[in-house]
């Protein structure tokens, strides 16, 4: 594994991209835009997949693609190219260009507040390129996979390790005047393995992901993780109908962060499609519950200097013992309800909530008698609603103990009283993700199985 | 008067960058150098458009424009692939040299199996981009906004997409022959919110397929979709919670196929069963469903969403029997996989771009009608639940488990439809749900063209059809736990 100090990606250079962007802006101008807004990506990457020992796919990805909106007054349309000649913007340009002419006047839509824009471009650290041969990777990605076949003889079977690097940069500017952009990098690894016993198969998974590759968790470390989640499933059945405590494990509690943010998120709420309507300074948690944005972590996964359109991003709390702080918001959206952008378009960035004390374990204590959910299926999540209805995995839990994995079994509840009966947040935070959090205790959810 | 598809895709893929077949010939000899098994190029234009409207008035549209070449070389089971957004020789060749690098690794491999399947055409290579002018796009938009509001008052919010896309491939495999195919696809939906008494509830509905606009002014058929969701919302304000637990349930015909897309359709893909990763992985002549059941996935249904002239891989599609009469039958192919299992393509190729490699996926699944007549399922059911609509669902291939989620259900007492109940995911085990199917309806339907299949991060569009259904017991994910 080698590593080179963070430079810029060859080929097209940041200024060179600026001043593409510069371009376009130009162009919308000349054809009649009353404002404009242009985001211009370039992108590079190795795929590399190993399966049995043996390297199954090599994919060298290079991409290009430019997005414009513009606006004629309040009309406006969207246009996006992957070709970034002259020739092909100008017809970019003319594509939002007749959109806008037909679209309908609307009063919210526009280019963000000026006053909001951020004025420069800090440097979160979030660039170091990974300049590993494809030999090198595939060798990476087979000692993953061979330390997870290695852990114990029922591991019969796998569906491969993978290693992805990738680099890019990312260009904005609108006819504010805001021209800024940055470059950035992923990689990750993971790998995914079968285990088998008494006519049984289990499929799990395990990764690492880090803007750094030396901060990527040790190959044998990834592989060992992955065998030992599938071994640990083998043996699974259901469980009988009934009503209990619940623990969400870190790597899938983020997702309950998630329905929290798609209620509170602007398009949801001006829309009146979210439960959590009008909760603004009200509690929606119980009081020790903290959740904050922190977009400008050095390194982090989820940091933006600046959103999706040029607004500067900046850390704060959304909910502040229990109660909700602040909605996320777009121009747009906060336009449509009276408010300002929090400059969450494009999404939240490194969503953290507080933990708690006690680890996994502690958790499982303070619950005694529950189930431990360790993978959800499928969508049952209506926002409007709050109805809440997955397919679930994982362990039945006795005396804070696990007896034995569980599977075919739904959970279900309403997303208000599960956020309400929010019991202990674990300190066991799993930090791969642009959401934060460690295992949570929920007081009661419906299982139905058998 | 249209142009032929071999033309169109020669003057949108070849022309503007002054690429000549015979460039490709050159291309591809450059890639099927020793210890290279197989390899393709893979050519690719398209042209997307969105409008939507909300509170009313057309408020955004948005058009894009995406081109590409996907090089792929094969040597035994490996894969070397590279793209690129430049469609000259020079950057052809660039990729092409990154994509044979994978030939050092050296590997014997199989012969291919030919397939004999005549080319059909489909669809008609039209650009529905162009198929109505923009006022006729907003005026159908504000149309359908205006019936929704006034089908009931309770209708708050009114949501309408439509969309439509022009694709353009040519596929060239190691034989050197250059397969083309025009794609034209078009979807429009309407989605409502509903409010009485400080509840709200919401309902969608939609549809398209391969071929232009104008076929959502066909008859009543936009005007249809407006009803429909409005229909769905207002029985959702009227639902109560779902019961939890194992039961009989009733499954309505149409878009409630998803059920076969991910209770076996997934596990029946090949590269999951050469792999022996599928819980249907070596069950071929076994016996997985009640012998009512029949299941194909068939990609040459004239018209629709899931169907395919030629797949990605320039390979006719086919309709093929993955279960007759309960019994196991076959699995779906791309080249890959059929010829690592010494077996034929079957034209279930795909991929969603050049930017992504193909593999095996589904086209249009569905089951084959049965004797029963539907009324006389619900009449069967003493207690129990039926599902008419659905949302998503998801399959966990390797141990077979597999839900998905009704959108529109009620309770089935003594034979009767009573009351409404809140959605609910359903989950159950992909080899033996349909074991448990007792009645098979004489109702086949397919769904209206709404369907968009995820795999590997890779989405591509499919179709589902079922006729009514009634399985024995699948466990209903409701908050209810009855006594």
């Amino acid at each position: 594994m080698s590593t080179l100090p963070p430079s810029t990606p060859s080929e097209l250079s940041l200024d060179d991209l600026k001043n593409l962007v510069g371009d376009c802006l130009e162009e919308a101008r000349r054809q009649g835009a009353t404002g404009s807004e242009v985001g211009l990506s370039i992108e590079s990457g190795l795929s590399v997949s190993a399966r049995l020992g043996e390297v199954e796919t090599v994919e060298h990805h290079r991409s290009r693609g430019l997005g414009l909106t513009a606006y004629l007054g309040q009309r406006k349309g969207s246009a996006s190219t992957s070709d970034l000649s002259p020739k092909a913007m100008k017809e970019t340009v003319e594509a939002a260009l007749r959109i806008a002419r037909y679209a309908a006047e609307d009063p919210c839509a526009g280019l963000p507040d000026p006053e909001l824009l951020a004025q420069d471009c800090e440097n979160l650290d979030l660039y170091y390129p990974w300049p590993i041969l494809p030999q090198e990777a595939m060798a990476l990605a087979i000692r993953c996979e061979d330390a997870a076949r290695g852990v114990h003889p029922d591991i019969r079977n796998s569906e491969g390790a993978a290693l992805n690097t990738f680099e890019g940069i990312r260009v904005m500017g609108n006819s504010l005047g805001f021209l800024h952009g940055y470059a950035s990098s992923r990689h990750s690894l993971s790998v995914s393995v079968i285990g088998e016993r008494d006519d049984q198969m289990q499929r799990d998974d395990w990764w690492t992901v880090a803007r750094d590759a030396r901060d990527l968790q040790a190959a044998e470390a990834v592989g060992q993780e992955a065998a030992q989640r599938a071994l640990r499933r083998l043996g699974a059945r259901s469980l009988s109908t009934r009503q209990c405590p619940v623990i969400f494990a870190a790597d899938i509690a983020s997702s309950l962060l998630g329905h929290f943010i798609g209620a509170i998120r602007g398009g949801n709420l001006y829309r009146k499609s979210s439960f959590l309507l009008d909760y603004l300074g009200k509690p929606v948690f119980p009081d020790f519950v903290h959740i904050e944005e922190q977009p400008h972590l050095l390194k982090a996964l989820g940091s933006v200097p600046y959103d999706a359109e040029g607004v500067r991003t900046t850390p704060h709390h959304l909910v502040r013992a229990g109660v909700l702080e602040s909605y996320v918001l777009s121009t747009y959206s906060a336009r449509k309800l009276g408010m300002r952008s929090t400059g969450n378009a494009g999404g939240v960035h490194n969503l953290i909530i507080e933990p708690g004390p006690d680890n996994l374990e502690g958790l499982m204590k303070t619950m005694g008698t529950g189930l431990l959910i360790t993978e959800l299926m499928g969508q049952g999540v209506n926002l409007l609603t709050g109805d809440y209805s997955r397919g679930a995995q994982g362990f039945w839990v006795e005396q804070g103990i696990i007896q034995h994995p569980v599977e075919e079994i739904t959970i279900a509840g309403n997303l208000k009283d599960m956020f309400q009966g929010l019991v202990a947040i674990g300190n066991d935070v799993d930090l791969r993700g642009n959401t934060r959090t460690g295992s949570i205790l929920l007081e009661q959810l419906t299982i139905a199985g058998n | 008067m249209t142009l032929d598809a071999q033309t169109i895709a020669h003057e949108v893929l070849l022309t503007p960058t002054g690429l000549a077949p015979s460039d490709l010939d050159g291309v591809m000899q450059q890639l099927l150098r020793p210890g290279i098994d197989t390899a393709d190029i893979y050519l690719q234009a398209t042209r997307f458009e969105s409008w939507g409207l909300e509170d009313g008035i057309v408020k955004e549209g948005s058009h894009s424009i995406d081109h590409g070449v996907g090089i792929r070389a094969v040597s035994g089971e490996k894969t070397g692939f590279a793209y690129s957004d430049d469609m000259t020789l020079p950057a052809l060749l660039e990729a092409a040299g990154s994509a044979r690098a994978i030939a050092h690794q050296g590997q014997e491999g199989r012969q291919e199996i030919k397939t004999e399947t005549p080319r059909v055409e489909l669809y008609l290579p039209i650009d529905p981009i162009d198929s109505l002018c923009e006022v006729d796009k907003i005026a159908l938009l504000k149309r359908l906004d205006s019936e929704s509001r006034a089908l009931d008052p309770r209708v708050e919010q009114v949501f309408v997409s439509l969309s439509g896309s022009h694709e353009v491939i040519l596929v060239m495999g190691q034989d050197g022959a250059l397969h083309h195919d025009v794609r034209p696809l078009v979807r429009l939906n309407v989605s409502v919110i509903v409010e009485h008494e400080g509840r709200r509830e919401q309902g969608s509905y939609g549809g398209g397929g391969r071929t232009d606009y104008r076929y959502f002014l066909d008859g009543d058929r936009a005007s249809e979709y407006a009803r429909e969701a409005v229909r769905q919302a207002l029985v959702n304000l009227d639902a109560e919670e779902a019961p939890a637990g194992s039961m009989t349930v009733v499954l309505g015909s149409g878009w409630p196929g998803i059920l076969l897309h991910e209770a076996i359709g997934h596990g029946l893909e090949g590269d999951f069963n050469r792999k022996g990763t599928s819980a249907f992985s070596g069950r071929v002549g076994e016996k997985v469903a009640s012998p009512l059941c029949t299941v194909v996935d068939d990609g040459t249904l004239p018209g629709r969403r899931g169907s395919l002239t030629i797949d990605d891989e320039g390979t006719p599609t086919t309709s093929t029997t993955l279960i007759e009469n309960g019994i196991l039958k076959g699995y779906m192919q791309d080249k890959l996989n059929a010829r690592l299992m010494g077996v034929s393509p079957t034209g279930n190729g795909r991929r969603e771009s050049y930017q992504h490699l193909p593999m095996p996926r589904m086209t249009n699944t569905y089951m084959l009608a049965g004797p029963h007549d539907p009324e006389e399922i619900i009449r069967s059911v003493k207690k129990g639940l039926y599902a008419r609509n659905f949302g998503g669902g998801q399959v966990d291939i390797t141990s077979g488990k597999f839900v998905f989620s009704a959108s529109e259900a009620y309770l089935i007492e003594n034979g009767q439809l009573t009351r409404p109940i809140k959605g609910a995911t359903l989950i159950g085990n992909g080899p033996d749900v349909l074991t448990r199917v007792s009645m098979v309806g004489n109702d086949l339907a397919f769904d209206t063209g709404v369907g968009t299949c995820g795999k590997d991060g890779q989405s591509v569009p499919v179709g589902v059809g079922q006729p009514t259904l009634k399985v024995d017991s699948l466990t209903v994910g409701g908050t209810r736990v009855q006594d």
